[in-house]
């Protein structure tokens, strides 16, 4: 997210970290580097200019002059400012008091709403509820079609009256259908339509009052340039939207309109969307998105996700596991299973800090296929290789190639593959002692350096690993 | 309806919310820097970017100087000039095959309009009495397929189609096959809404290119990026990426009735040389129209007309 904004603020700031005193002059120069920097990110032109009067006012103050290190100072003061902008702390939905809560989606075409409403759905399902999907977007061709379509994927409720019934009416009906249902969510994706269209902008206000939302989400994709203003001061005059969900951020884009929403509107932005995976949306952290930017890295999300997504049980047996160096193909299938369980791989090393700086790592992409085809090859042995993988032999390497419909020789590399983590894993769990900062770092570039495997693989099996060594070590010293 | 109408209709809302800001900021002015400043500042917030809008100062700043022209209300025209000139080479033209079917393929991000701009082009050709064909290539976003075929009932025009999540090569091939047959003229190819850093997706295109280019040894006779009018900075990154990939020749830019005004097209054509073919100015089936440097620089810089 936001990697173009990120770089080239990070640019104009590195020249005053290392700072150990601040003229104007410095403090001049970084901040028209800052504004020119926003302004190539589509924030707002009077946004960008509030803004870097704001930063600049405190840079010169007191606070940063006192400071053992200015230039770190500044960084703090636009992180500060950033998250400000941004608004602050997440927001959450807000539920009715009696439900169902009605929650209504807006925005321009091609915005995303029918995408968002069903992740929408799900996030609410994550969360125990029972959401029910309203199509009311009458216009667009197929567009009821397609809501069905990724409801029956996600196993939820769609509730539609074809396309020759009034939004409105469909609104109606549609709550009726949620209580007759005991559903107590329900989500209405309407058309999308221009911020300038009259006639659909009062179809919206129709809407409002038939079924009174307790949420009025404004869908923005994160790429609309310096539009965005106006179509969140329209939306929000016309329908006083109660939050922003913003889309497509997964792509390069630098979300100028993530700053520029909030500011503008005062409305928070409630959720990002990322990706066309139906998958729950994710909260809007504006601290963490900030320090993002800042190349300061989200560890916050990152074990977040790790809590939701790795099996607590699973992981003591895995611990368990690598201390007695039992570690069998069995069970590095497991692990890679679940650091597949956390989401895309690509947005998962962005979230670590410094990761942005390596080289060759600032655009990776990671081939999600390369871990279907080593689970393939793991499936395709035997109960006996898999425990056992020195029992594979030539006969047997190609049986399993073509059970798993790949080459011998990626199933050479799978092996060769293992057997190297599974070294590792050995001197971590019995030479744990032995080991010195050095040879911990040299065996872990061993593990980088394997073949073509995709890049991402191994950095979360070395994070693990890696603070799994530090852990003992630190143990060893303590006694 | 003349065109320039039409423009200036379809820009009406852009004028008002931007541009009309232009005209009452030279009324009455002298002509000093903080004019040129203020300009800058809204041709950056018309999407324009900071490198062309500072281009296009420096480029009235002199004709303005040439000139000897020391009213700000005689700029108008002369920031005209200089868009018309960041413009200058765009050719408005499609390419069309020497003998046998023209293939036109359309790329884009998500939800840039890319469906509905092969519709409103399958209207316009069959309007002038051209065969046409279109090839459901979106077989990813849940009923793309069916959208399509909806725009194909309402023109009245065949699409060749697969199921959901089937090859899009394959699509394209058995249009193509399917055209060769039938003595069909224009292949409109859709393709699923894709965002330029997947390399994966974007893989995937330059393979639809490949198939269509080994069917059609001229083929495709224009490869269109479909972008969203109101998109930002963002899409000068996409023209990028796209051309690089699939040697896009040329730009439709979408939604511009809304208060956007495309000004990022500026940018994209001056700095990648990458024309603007068409334009989409409503929801209509009509509502498609050529491109013209001339048209587009007037209604935006001098919303009065002349």
């Amino acid at each position: 997210m936001l990697e173009g904004l990120s770089s080239s603020l990070q640019k104009a700031l590195s020249k005053l970290r290392a700072k150990g005193k601040l003229t104007e002059d410095d403090v001049q120069t970084a901040m028209r580097e800052v504004r020119l920097a926003l302004l190539a990110a589509d924030v707002n032109v009077k946004v960008v200019k509030q803004f870097v009067d704001k930063v600049r006012e405190r840079a010169v103050g007191q606070e940063v002059q006192k400071s053992l290190t200015p230039g770190q100072q500044v960084v703090k003061i636009v992180y500060e400012e950033l998250t400000d902008l941004m608004g602050g702390t997440e927001e959450r939905i807000r539920m009715a008091a009696k439900p169902p809560t009605v929650v209504m989606l807006a925005g321009l075409q091609g915005a995303g709403k029918t995408t968002a409403a069903a992740k929408l759905a799900l996030s609410f399902r994550k969360h125990q509820h029972r959401p029910l999907l309203v199509a009311a977007d009458v216009y667009r061709p197929a567009a009821i079609q397609q809501l069905q379509v990724l409801g029956r994927q996600i196993d939820i409720p769609v509730f539609d009256l074809g396309t020759e019934v009034d939004p409105v009416e469909i609104a109606r009906q549609g709550r009726e259908e949620a209580i007759r249902q005991g559903a107590d969510v329900l989500i209405i994706d309407t058309a999308g339509r221009l911020h300038v269209d009259e006639r659909l902008m009062d179809e919206l206000s129709r809407i409002k009052a038939e079924v009174p939302p307790d949420e009025i989400l404004l869908v923005v994709d994160a790429m609309t340039g310096q539009d965005a203003v106006h179509v969140a001061e329209t939306f929000h005059q016309r329908l006083s939207i109660t939050g922003v969900i913003l889309t497509k951020m997964d792509g390069d884009t630098r979300g100028g309109a993530a700053l520029t929403v909030r500011a503008v509107t005062g409305c928070p932005i409630k959720f990002v969307s990322l990706g066309e995976k139906i998958e729950p949306l994710e909260v809007f952290h504006p601290d963490r998105l900030a320090s993002r930017i800042l190349g300061m890295g989200d560890v916050l999300s990152l074990i977040e996700k790790a809590q939701e997504n790795f099996d607590l049980e699973k992981a003591k047996e895995m611990e368990q596991k690598l201390r007695t160096a039992q570690f069998t193909l069995d069970d590095f299938r497991e692990q890679l299973r679940q650091v597949r369980n956390l989401g895309p791989l690509d947005q998962i090393l962005k979230m670590l800090p410094g990761i942005g700086k390596l080289k060759g790592l600032e655009n990776i992409q990671v081939d999600e296929k390369k871990f279907l085809h080593i689970d393939a090859i793991i499936s395709s042995m035997t109960k006996e290789e898999r425990a056992n993988p020195s029992l594979m032999n030539a006969s047997r390497r190609r049986r399993v190639a073509l059970g798993s419909g790949l080459t011998v020789r990626e199933v050479n590399q799978v092996l060769n593959q293992f057997e190297q983590v599974q070294q590792l894993m050995k001197r971590f769990a019995g030479g744990g002692k032995k080991m010195g900062r050095r040879n911990a770092l040299n065996a872990l570039k061993s593990l980088g350096n394997l073949g073509d495997l995709p890049g991402g693989m191994n950095v979360p099996s070395l994070g693990g690993a890696g603070s799994q060594q530090k852990r003992q070590h630190r143990k060893k010293k303590k006694h | 309806m003349g065109l320039l109408d039409k423009f200036r209709r379809g820009l009406e809302k852009s004028r008002e919310a931007v541009f009309g800001r232009l005209g009452r900021l030279f009324q009455g002015r002298k002509l000093d820097e903080s004019v040129y400043e203020d300009m800058e500042e809204i041709l950056i917030s018309a999407d324009i970017g900071v490198d062309t809008s500072l281009w296009l100062i420096e480029r009235v700043r002199k004709l303005a100087k040439e000139q000897r022209v020391t009213d700000a209300e005689a700029l108008p025209p002369l920031l005209q000039q200089a868009m018309e000139e960041a413009l200058a080479d765009c050719d408005t033209s499609m390419r069309i095959a020497s003998e046998g079917p023209t293939l036109y393929l359309f790329v884009g991000v998500n939800g840039v309009g890319k469906t509905t701009t092969i519709g409103k082009l399958a209207h316009r050709y069959l309007q002038e009495g051209k065969k046409v064909i279109m090839a459901a290539g979106d077989t990813f976003r849940a009923a793309a397929i069916e959208q399509l075929v909806e725009w194909g009932n309402r023109v009245g025009c065949d699409v060749v189609r697969h199921t959901q999540g089937s090859d899009p090569a394959a699509v394209v091939y058995d249009a193509i096959v399917a055209a060769k047959s039938r003595g069909i003229d224009i292949i409109l190819c859709d393709t699923a809404g894709r965002l330029h850093n997947k390399a994966n997706l974007m893989a995937e295109l330059a393979k639809i290119r490949k198939v269509v280019a080994r069917e059609m040894p001229d083929a495709p006779h224009e490869v269109l990026l479909v972008v969203d009018g109101t998109t930002g900075q963002n899409a000068v990154h996409q023209a990028e990426a796209f051309k690089e990939v699939v040697q896009v020749t040329g730009l439709v830019v979408t939604k511009l009735d809304g208060t956007a005004k495309g000004g990022v097209l500026l940018p994209i054509v001056r700095e990648h040389g990458i024309p603007v073919k068409w334009v989409g100015l409503g929801e209509g089936m009509d509502d498609l129209e050529p491109f013209s440097a001339s048209s587009y620089a007037q209604a935006v810089c001098r919303p009065d007309g002349v």
